[in-house]
């Protein structure tokens, strides 16, 4: 093993992550994404998903490169370590609607556990409510865990399985170069097949050539690192094990450093970009999305990475946020700035009877 | 290794290994456990874990894949 791979194989390698998207976050916004979303995997899955039509939202609707970036650069991480390992068969359709619930958890908080750090170490105190919120979904999920929870074991696959993902993102890539914008509604603007935001948050987007860059980059770093920043909570509570809560520290104080070098830092509750200060639904969201990514194995980040890695049941996760994210839209669930919506908590509530009754049923026996 | 407890943790979600594992360590007075694992993270996952519970830890590649971890106190 190289000196570089058993660096981040060790105690640092969450540490040496953290700090690169701590400061590559930041810059993404200084170069163009929106306001302390340098990288939000919901937010940019939501995106995607305006992107390729499933929801109808206009101002947020952008192929994100960095996610593609992310299954890229997992997938170089894996195969160039001999860890691409194609996998299935631990209940995806579960995992699906996990991935469903999961964002629409994290669309009413305006945010998933990345973005929560990331708007934090932007000055956005409203996100604390939401961390909290994260903190408790994880110890429920935790208490699951402990009862004996498991979704079943996954099983080696064929290649194909494990390279569904990567080739769905490479057909992604595709249409965001290609802009295939072919048809034109009443007043004249573009309807499809791929849309592109001219205002609001999908219209603020970095070049396309860096954000694939950084997206590539922390895609690799977070593979060999196993970086997760829902792992972060649970480990401490599960077993005082703070060596992936020290890669989230780390993002957190490189985060800040780079907005104030930046300027981007502006302390505050109200008026922050694309958040709201419901401080209740930003809670409950994030605690749904919590419970979710726990009972899930990872966070949204990790389970872009993992299904870089040949992991087709992280992928099914995937696939339920890039739907989830589309019904979030259609069904009105989705928060704005100006605070969640009527349909939002209904959702909410639905999601955490959903989990809970998969926390409490899914104890496959799994003896040793 | 025919007096190995095993813990069979290939194919599960992190983190149920490493929680298996723990419980195997601390439920077992044995001195030597066995742990089964698919994937490079839960190797390092349980190798970490075993590491801080005192034990020594020796792994080898499974010829169908995946990895057996050894652990001694």
């Amino acid at each position: 093993m190289s000196r570089i791979n058993r660096l981040f194989i060790s105690r640092w390698g969450p540490v040496l992550t953290g700090i690169a998207i701590g400061i590559l976050a930041p810059l993404l916004v200084y170069w163009g994404n929106p306001g302390n979303m340098g990288v939000c995997v919901a937010c940019f899955t939501r995106d995607m998903a305006g992107a390729l039509g499933l929801h109808r939202a206009a101002a947020v609707q952008y192929m994100r490169p960095e996610i593609i970036g992310f299954v890229f650069g997992a997938l170089g991480a894996s195969l160039a370590y001999k860890e691409f390992r194609p996998r299935s068969g631990s209940a995806p359709l579960l995992r699906f609607f996990l991935g469903m619930f999961s964002i629409i958890g994290a669309l009413v908080f305006l945010g998933c556990p990345w973005r929560a750090y990331l708007r934090l170490a932007g000055g956005d105190w409203s996100a604390i409510a939401g961390l909290l919120g994260l903190v408790v979904g994880v110890v429920i999920g935790v208490v699951f865990l402990r009862r004996g929870y498991s979704l079943g074991r996954t099983h080696p696959a064929p290649q194909a399985v494990g390279w569904i993902m990567p080739a769905l993102m490479g057909l992604l890539l595709f249409f965001l170069l290609a802009a295939p914008q072919l048809g034109r509604d009443a007043n004249g603007d573009p309807t499809g097949p791929i849309f592109f935001s001219t205002a609001g948050p999908g219209a603020l987007a970095a070049p396309i050539a860096i954000a694939l860059g950084v997206g590539l980059l922390i895609g690799f770093l977070a593979q060999r690192s196993r970086f997760c920043t829902v792992g972060a909570i649970r480990d401490v509570i599960l077993m005082r094990d703070s060596h992936l809560l020290n890669g989230v520290v780390a993002l957190v104080v490189a985060a800040a450093l780079t907005n104030l070098v930046l300027g981007q830092f502006r302390s505050g509750f109200t008026d922050q970009p694309v958040a709201h200060g419901n401080a209740l639904w930003n809670a409950a969201g994030m605690a749904l999305s919590g419970l979710a990514f726990t009972l899930a194995g990872g966070c949204p980040g990790r389970q872009v990475f993992m299904s870089g890695e040949g992991d087709a049941d992280a992928g099914m996760f995937v696939i339920g946020m890039l739907v989830g994210a589309g019904l979030s839209h259609n069904l009105n669930l989705a928060s704005s700035p100006a605070g969640p919506t009527p349909y939002g908590p209904i959702a909410v509530g639905i999601g955490l009877a959903f989990c809970v009754i998969i926390g409490l049923t899914m104890r496959e026996q799994v003896t040793a | 290794m025919s007096d190995a407890y095993t813990v069979d943790a290939s194919g599960l979600s992190c983190p149920q290994p490493v929680l298996l594992t723990r419980q195997a360590l601390r439920d077992r007075a044995r001195d030597t456990i066995a742990v089964l694992v698919d994937t490079a993270t839960s190797r390092d996952n349980v190798r970490r874990l075993a590491e801080r519970e005192g034990c020594q830890v020796d792994v080898e590649e499974r010829p169908e894949g995946g990895y057996r971890l050894v652990l001694r106190r």
